[in-house]
C-alpha cells in the first residue's frame, strides 16, 4: 500500500518533471508534439481539479444554509445566482451544451452585466484603500521612505497629462525611473526568485520536496 | 428602523425612481440591452456602498458576483475543456470547441483519468488515488518551470544586464542598471554579515528597491483609477446619460 500512497506518485512526478524539463531542450518534432501534449493533459487535469473548487465553495455555503448560520441568507444567494447563470450555460443561446459556446444570449449578458461590471468596480474600489493606506503610511520619515514617496510621486504624475503640464521634465523622469532604478531592481529580485523557483523544482522532482502529497499514508 | 435600514431603503426607493425616469423619457430602452445596464449600474452603485460601510447591499452584491463568476468559470471549463477537448474527442456529437477538439482518445484516456482521479478527494476512503494526479500537476509544472526560468528570467535578465558599456548617456543607464542588480542581489544574500563595504552596497540595494516598490505602487494606484474612471464614465454615460 505504501508503494501506492508514496512511492507511485513520487515517480510520477520524477518522470513528467524529467519529460518536462529534458523535452525543452530537445529541437524534434517528435519532442514538440509531447510538449503539446503534456500542455493539453495539466488544461484537461485543471479543468477537473475546478469541481474541486466549486464543490468547496458550494459546501462552504451549504453548511452555513444548513445551520442558519449569521448572514445564511446571502449563501443562499450565491446557489440562486450560481443556478441562474449555470442553466443560463446549459441553455447556450439556444443550442445546448453539446455545442461550440455562444456568443450571444443570456449567458453573454449576465457576463456583461454582472460579472464584467461587478469585477471592474471591485478593482477599481481598490484606489480608494490604497489611496488611504498611502494617506496614512507614506510619511518621509528616512531616506528610504522619502524615495518609495517621490518615485510614487513622479511616476503617478507622470502617467497622467498634468505632469506634462506641470513640467516636461515629468514625464521624461518618469520614463527613467522606470527602464533604470527600477528594471535594476526587479532583475535583481528577477534573479532571485528564479534562482529559489528552480532550486524548488529541482527538490520537488528529485523527491525531496514531498508536502505536496500531505500527511499520512 | 436604525439609520442604515433608512439609507438602504432610501437607496433601493431612489434607484427604482431614477431607472423609472430613465425608461420613461427614453434614455433607457426597455429590452434586454437597457436592463443589462440598470443591473450593471446596481452592481456598480451596490459594490461601491462598501466605501461607506459594510451593509446588506454590498452583501448581496458580492454574493451574486460570486455565484455567477463560479458558474461563468464552469461554462469557460465546460465548452473549452469537457466538452471542447474529451467529449468532442470521444463522441462524434455537436460542433468542435474553442480549442479544435478531435484528439486520438486514446492518447486523452491518461489525462481524463488523472482528472476522474482528482475527484477522489471527495471520498475518504480513496482520496489517496487523487495524489498520483496532484503528482501529475506538481511534476509536470516543476519540470516545466526550470527550462523556462533558466532562459527567460536568468540568462535573459543576465545578458542584457552585462552588455557593453560606453561613454554615453545609455552606457551611463546601462552601468546604473549593472549597479542596481549586483546591490540589490547583495541585499538579498545572508550569508554574509552587512557590514562595512557590502553594508553600504546593501543600502544602496535598498534605495534601488524602494524606487522599484514606489513605482509599482504609483503604477498600480493609475491602473485602478483608469478603472474608476470607467466606471464613473459608465455610471454617467452609459447609465445616466449626462455626458
Amino acid at each position: 500500500m505504501l508503494f501506492l500512497t508514496r512511492t507511485l506518485p513520487f515517480l510520477f512526478c520524477f518522470v513528467f518533471g524529467m519529460t518536462g524539463w529534458v523535452i525543452y531542450y530537445v529541437p524534434h518534432e517528435w519532442a514538440q508534439t509531447v510538449e503539446r501534449e503534456i500542455a493539453l493533459w495539466l488544461r484537461l487535469v485543471y479543468a477537473f481539479a475546478y469541481f474541486l473548487g466549486l464543490f468547496s465553495l458550494l459546501s462552504l455555503h451549504w453548511s452555513k444554509i444548513r445551520q442558519r448560520q449569521a448572514g445564511w441568507a446571502y449563501s443562499l444567494i450565491v446557489y440562486i445566482s450560481f443556478g441562474v447563470m449555470t442553466l443560463f450555460v446549459v441553455y447556450n443561446d439556444g443550442h445546448g451544451p453539446f455545442a461550440a459556446q455562444a456568443t450571444t444570449g443570456p449567458y453573454q449578458w449576465m457576463f456583461t452585466s454582472v460579472h464584467v461590471a461587478s469585477s471592474a468596480t471591485m478593482f477599481s474600489m481598490l484606489a480608494f484603500f490604497i489611496s488611504s493606506a498611502a494617506y496614512r503610511t507614506f510619511r518621509a520619515r528616512t531616506p528610504e521612505a522619502a524615495i518609495l514617496l517621490v518615485s510614487a510621486i513622479i511616476v503617478m504624475l507622470g502617467r497622467v497629462p498634468i505632469g506634462a503640464y506641470i513640467s516636461d521634465i515629468i514625464p521624461d523622469t518618469m520614463q527613467w525611473l522606470m527602464s533604470v532604478p527600477n528594471m535594476a531592481a526587479k532583475r535583481g529580485i528577477l534573479l532571485g526568485v528564479s534562482l529559489g523557483a528552480i532550486a524548488t523544482s529541482l527538490r520537488i522532482i528529485f523527491g525531496i520536496e514531498r508536502s505536496y502529497l500531505g500527511g499520512g499514508d | 428602523m436604525t439609520r442604515d435600514s433608512y439609507v438602504f431603503v432610501g437607496f433601493l426607493a431612489l434607484f427604482a425612481l431614477v431607472n423609472t425616469i430613465l425608461v420613461a423619457n427614453g434614455a433607457l430602452s426597455l429590452d434586454w440591452d437597457g436592463l443589462g445596464v440598470i443591473v450593471a449600474a446596481g452592481c456598480t452603485l451596490a459594490l461601491y456602498s462598501f466605501l461607506y460601510k459594510d451593509n446588506p447591499l454590498f452583501k448581496f452584491a458580492e454574493h451574486v458576483y460570486v455565484g455567477v463568476a463560479a458558474a461563468y468559470v464552469f461554462g469557460i471549463t465546460w465548452y473549452n475543456s469537457l466538452y471542447g477537448e474529451i467529449i468532442v474527442s470521444y463522441f462524434d456529437i455537436g460542433e468542435k470547441g474553442a480549442n479544435g477538439g478531435g484528439h486520438n482518445p486514446w492518447v486523452l484516456l491518461f489525462p481524463t483519468l488523472l482528472g476522474l482521479l482528482m475527484l477522489t478527494r471527495f471520498s475518504r476512503k480513496f482520496s489517496w488515488l487523487s495524489r498520483i494526479s496532484f503528482a501529475f500537476v506538481v511534476g509536470v509544472g516543476a519540470g516545466l518551470t526550470i527550462p523556462r526560468y533558466l532562459s527567460s528570467f536568468l540568462l535573459g535578465q543576465l545578458e542584457p544586464s552585462l552588455a557593453p558599456l560606453t561613454l554615453s548617456w545609455a552606457g551611463l543607464n546601462l552601468f546604473l542598471v549593472l549597479v542596481g542588480v549586483i546591490t540589490v542581489l547583495i541585499y538579498f544574500f545572508f550569508s554574509v554579515e552587512h557590514t562595512g563595504v557590502v553594508g553600504h552596497a546593501s543600502r544602496l540595494g535598498i534605495w534601488f528597491l524602494m524606487v522599484s516598490f514606489g513605482a509599482s505602487f504609483g503604477y498600480t494606484i493609475m491602473a485602478r483609477l483608469s478603472l474608476l474612471i470607467g466606471r464613473i464614465s459608465f455610471l454617467m454615460d452609459d447609465w445616466l446619460h449626462l455626458m
